[in-house]
């Protein structure tokens, strides 16, 4: 039983990995011919989609998880004087850790949900077979500019989820704490270390490199009809979700 | 000259289902091979055989001669860009209208400039009588007019060979009648080579040059409709009796 869902993890591990390679090398041959690798209005209907469409979640959630976490720190701190480290706790707790994994669970439910109902919808209409057959590849053709798209966009997302939680923390740091946007500000950018940031951005584009072939992975290898469909849209979105926190945890025991 | 088409003793299994067992068919310049045979039969997997989908697991499949199955990943897709396949539901792009449907593979595989494209586009309309639906969205259009763009489709970048699934079923009658004439026409205006499948006998002897049964793998009868019409195989029968061409 264990052995045999173990050997089903790497099947579909690998699967994910040809995926990759796969449309690498459709859509290098595409350009080897002097060509875009795909149009790029279908890249920018993706970022708009995933991207631009996400920045309200994201701010919202990131707002206050970032007004709590200052909210928290501060109650915490408050009785040894220590509440000017508050600014330095969210700054690092966010870049580092909160940001992409909470930017990353948020897209993964968003993206993920999207492109595996519309890839699995269009293996069920045969179209993807119909692109396959004309002999423009479908790989280059749909998953490359989506898997672009989520893996330029999540950085880009995870900073907005950074900026919106520091203007939580500052927030409820000046009406609980007294302290001035200026000087939170200050001491929040006085704590980062580039390193933190760095590792911040590498985790965020690991992120969308995830998100969008797991998402891709489970719409094209959709079974079972339109019912299907529905079935494909909640694996995907649990697996990739799954995926990131897992990620993370593995960067984490890495980096540290 | 070597056929357009040739399957040579294919087998094919999903899983452990033989789907093909043994099938030889071949294709010469301007034939209309129909393959016959009821649903799950095979037959959609005969085509893909033919595009490199899928391949096969014994015998071998060729287009102008050469081997499908042993050509490299940018060569197939260079070959699929001689052959047309109208799908059975048409499995046009959903999120493209009409006019983008038929000039993506032009727009994606050709270096034609936009204007060429965009009369290329509206001859193949004509061709189908669709000249008013060019700017439509595929979910505006009904079946027997979602079917003729994909035969557009199909025919936009001059296919040496055009396949077709199923061409005139879940159609109406009237519609059916409208397909198989089509069929026949283009045929007759380009010469191209045509490989239909389907289950309708009727359909089958209006259109086709050659025809073969498929039963359980196997070609069980073939030949030209009129040697069709006497065949004393028993399948052959069944559909004979079964499109009223037999008491
Ligand atoms: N992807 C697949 N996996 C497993 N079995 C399949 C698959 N596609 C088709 N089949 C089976 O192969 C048989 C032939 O399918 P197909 O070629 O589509 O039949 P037809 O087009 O004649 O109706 C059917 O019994 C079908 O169930
Ligand atoms: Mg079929």
């Amino acid at each position: 039983m264990a052995l045999d869902w173990i050997k089903r993890a790497f099947q579909h591990l690998s699967s994910v990995v040809w995926l990759l390679i796969g449309t690498a090398r459709e859509a290098g041959d595409h350009m080897a011919r002097g060509r875009l690798p795909f149009r790029a209005s279908v890249f920018f209907e993706q970022t708009d989609r995933a991207g631009v469409g996400s920045i309200p979640l994201i701010v919202m959630v990131s707002w206050f998880l970032g007004l709590t976490m200052a909210l928290l720190t501060g109650y915490e701190l408050r009785p040894y004087g220590q509440e000017r480290l508050v600014p330095g706790l969210v700054a690092v707790g966010f870049t580092r850790e909160l940001g992409p994994l909470m930017t990353g669970i948020m897209l993964a439910a968003r993206i993920g949900a999207a492109f595996t109902a519309e890839l699995g919808t269009m293996v069920i209409g045969e179209e993807v077979e119909a692109i396959e057959a004309m002999g423009v590849g479908a790989l280059r053709f749909l998953v490359a500019p989506r898997l672009l798209a989520v893996f330029l966009l999540t950085p880009c997302l995870v900073v907005v989820s950074d900026v919106a939680a520091l203007c939580g923390g500052a927030l409820i740091s000046k009406m609980q704490l007294g302290m001035s946007f200026r000087y939170f500000g200050h001491t929040a950018l006085d704590s980062l270390f580039v390193h933190d940031i760095l590792d911040g951005v590498l985790k965020s584009f690991l992120f969308g490199l995830l998100i969008g072939l797991i998402a891709c992975y489970k719409g094209l290898t959709i079974r079972g009809g339109a019912a299907g469909v529905g079935e494909a849209t909640t694996t995907s979105v649990v697996t990739a979700i799954a995926a990131v926190i897992a990620f993370d945890s593995l960067f984490n025991l890495i980096r540290f | 000259m070597h056929p357009v088409m040739e399957m040579r003793d294919v087998e094919f299994a999903f899983d452990q289902k033989k789907i093909l067992d043994g099938v030889s068919l071949r294709a010469e310049q301007g034939d209309r091979l129909v393959v016959l045979g009821t649903s799950g039969s095979g037959k959609s997997t005969i085509l893909r055989q033919i595009l490199g989908i899928l391949h096969p697991q014994r015998g071998s499949v060729f287009f102008q001669g050469q081997e499908v199955a042993k050509l490299e990943r940018r060569q197939l897709s260079q070959m699929r860009g001689r052959i047309g396949m109208v799908f059975q539901y048409a499995a046009l792009v959903s999120s493209l209208n009409v006019r983008d449907n038929l000039a993506l593979p032009l727009e994606e595989l050709t270096d034609k400039p936009a204007d060429e494209i965009e009369k290329i586009v509206d001859e193949k309309l004509a061709l189908v009588e669709l000249t008013e639906a060019k700017m439509k969205m595929p979910a505006e259009l009904s079946g027997g007019m979602k079917k003729r763009v994909g035969i557009a489709r199909a025919l936009v970048h001059e296919p040496e060979l055009i396949l077709f699934d199923e061409p005139s079923a879940g159609l109406d009658p009237v519609t059916a009648v409208v397909i198989d004439d089509l069929i026949l026409d283009l045929s007759a205006k380009t010469n191209v080579t045509a490989v239909i499948v389907t289950h309708l006998m009727q359909s089958a002897l209006k259109i086709a040059t050659q025809m073969a049964m498929l039963n359980e793998g196997k070609i069980v009868a073939e030949g030209t409709p009129d040697e069709m019409r006497a065949s004393s195989n028993e399948i052959v029968q069944d559909f004979l009796a079964a499109a009223g061409e037999k008491s």
